[in-house]
């Protein structure tokens, strides 16, 4: 799957500015970005609903930038799913292959072997409105994928379920893209989501790609301040400032300087090579705690830590500041 | 809500106190359509089927019966066709001029009968047309197409945008799209405003008297011609009889098919 050099502007608004991407076959590929980036108008000129005002749309090695959806090789799953309410899941299921004039007994055999994948195997008599929000969400990823696209689509797909729903489908999502061995192309503004489950990923920012790689190469090794600040909460300076601030304990080259929260290290009693900072916020997160401190009176620094470790900080304190490297 | 035990009685007795009144004198013309006196003496003395038995015998009753029939079947027919594709054109292209289409779609339905009765009898007998079916089928359309526009209008953006979206994504042509995903979810408002739109015409008198010519006279028109006449005033009890005994079952079929038993949201 292949874009070259596609934009795309809704009036006077640009969304997308001139963008190439590439994705392997058979990878789990995220577009990862805030709301108002660009990702979904991606997601919706390769599905087709969107046609380019220029580049070109490539699916398997054929250029399908002015083909009507129906006629690319490429299936959607909704944010809010889009399945049909007056049928069946069965039906639901089904639906691509009965346009396709599949014969009964296979479209049939077919959506349910696809269900038992997603796990609704017994289901297939219900309407839609009769699941929840999880179950619709796997129908959906089953009327999918039962088409054998060359590539999915996925348009924050876990965005409407709850947090720990949304954990177990990250898991599901990722085993039935190995098993099916599908391109998957996963939008999302959730870039914990986007690394855990990606084999690569694209940072969007008003409508240009900021960075493509490894979820470990987004991480540690941003190429803007953009992505340092979008992935992950990091503290950013400039070279100089950094060098200032925090000496020669700091490993790093480039103009510009992140560090990670996890990186920054506090402690009550003094150190060595120590900075003394003050407390000016603490967030109990569970089995971590994230502590603002301030360094003087324009910069904060964020650092993260166990909170058994963190326990007895409180706002307004001085503490100590190292790195850890 | 919480509510005090005297107000709970009180708007009990309300509620019941108006659809008493509503429907009272609906149980008294079917009572009075069994009244052996020609006139509408209370309480009945004698009590007779030979209205009933007889009503087909009143040929201008049944011509006028037939013509009501005709006519909203026409009528409903063109509001329909025209309401639904109206409907379906302003749910689903944005153009210029948008909003002013769809106020003066809905107009009618606020305009007075009379108004619009007046209009389309000037404008028909200008241009030299007769007055006959036809025009009073023109004249019906004009508020039957409000009735089928708002009901599948109101239904269109209920129906989550992108199923059409999905289905066309799963491979499905336009038409197709239309025939497995829209049409089925949208089918129901439009029976349910065709319907409503039958009941509306069926009882009309205002439009109906400016735009018929002497040669058409519809139900509502033979009742209020032969009110009067106390040899016929049995019969027209009988025929206000038969016709609630048509539209109760209709609003009530309208009334369930465009709610909807199911969720159209698609989530």
């Amino acid at each position: 799957m292949t874009l070259e050099g596609v934009s795309k502007s809704y009036g006077a608004v640009t969304a997308l500015h001139s963008v190439d991407l590439s994705m392997k076959a058979g990878e789990f590929f995220s577009i990862l970005g805030p709301s108002g980036s660009g990702k979904t108008t991606v997601l919706r000129l390769i599905a087709g609903f969107e046609l380019s005002d220029s580049g070109r749309v490539f699916i398997d090695q054929k250029d399908v930038t002015a083909k009507a959806p129906f006629e690319r090789d490429v299936n959607t799953v909704f944010q809010d799913y889009a399945l049909f309410p007056h049928m069946t899941v069965q039906q639901n299921v089904e639906y691509g292959l009965m346009v396709k004039k599949v014969g009964k007994v296979e479209r049939a055999a077919g959506a349910r072997a696809m269900l038992d994948v997603v796990r609704l195997g017994g289901f297939g008599d219900r309407k839609p409105g009769q699941l929840s929000g999880g179950q619709r969400q796997r129908v959906a990823l089953a009327r999918a994928l039962v088409n054998k696209p060359k590539v999915l689509l996925l348009d924050e797909p876990l965005g409407a379920l709850d947090l720990k729903l949304r954990e177990e489908m990250q898991v599901e999502l990722k085993a039935i893209q190995q098993r099916v061995g599908i391109t998957f192309v996963y939008v999302t503004h959730d870039q914990g989501e986007a690394l855990s489950m990606s084999d690569r990923v694209a940072v969007f920012n008003e409508g240009c790609i900021e960075q493509v790689g490894t979820p470990r190469e987004i991480y540690e090794k941003p190429e803007t301040s953009f992505v340092a600040q979008f992935v992950g909460t990091n503290n950013i300076f400039t070279a100089d400032r950094a060098k200032a601030l925090f000496g020669d304990a700091l490993k790093a080259t480039g103009s510009m300087v992140a560090i990670r929260p996890e990186q920054i290290r506090l402690s009550k009693t003094g150190m060595a090579n120590g900075m003394s900072v003050r407390v000016i916020a603490v967030q109990y997160l569970g089995a971590d705690t994230r502590i603002h401190v301030s360094v003087d009176k324009q910069t904060t620094v964020i650092g993260i830590g166990a909170s058994e470790e963190y326990k007895g900080m409180l706002v307004g304190e001085d503490v100590w500041l190292t790195l850890n490297n | 809500m919480q509510v005090s035990r005297t107000s709970r009685i009180s708007l009990r007795m309300a509620t019941y106190g108006v659809l008493v009144a509503m429907y009272l004198p609906l149980v008294l013309v079917v009572v009075l359509s069994f009244n052996s006196s020609n006139s509408f003496s209370w309480p009945p003395r004698k009590f007779t089927t030979r209205w009933w038995s007889t009503i087909l015998d009143v040929e201008s009753a049944r011509h006028a019966l037939l013509t009501s029939i005709k006519l909203a079947t026409l009528a409903v027919l063109i509001a329909v066709v025209l309401g639904s594709l109206l409907a379906f054109a302003l749910q689903n292209f944005s153009f210029y001029g948008k909003n002013t289409v769809s106020f003066l779609a809905v107009l009618p339905i606020a305009l007075p009968g009379i108004v619009t009765g007046v209009a389309m009898r000037n404008t028909f007998m200008r241009f030299g047309w007769d007055l006959g079916l036809v025009s009073v089928v023109a004249g019906h359309a004009t508020f039957c197409i409000v009735i089928a526009y708002n009901n599948v209008a109101a239904r269109l953006r209920r129906m989550a945008p992108n199923v059409a979206e999905a289905s066309s994504d799963l491979g499905a042509t336009g038409w197709q799209t239309f025939r497995y995903v829209t049409w089925p979810l949208m089918s129901g408002s439009v029976v349910a405003g065709g319907i409503l739109a039958f009941a509306l015409s069926f009882d009309e008198v205002v439009v109906t008297t400016f735009t018929a010519g002497s040669g058409v006279e519809t139900l509502p028109q033979w009742i209020l011609n032969n009110f009067s006449r106390p040899n016929v005033l049995p019969y027209v009890t009988v025929v206000a009889t038969v016709v609630m005994a048509i539209s109760l079952p209709l609003a009530w079929l309208a009334q369930r098919l465009s709610d909807g038993a199911e969720s159209l949201a698609g989530r």
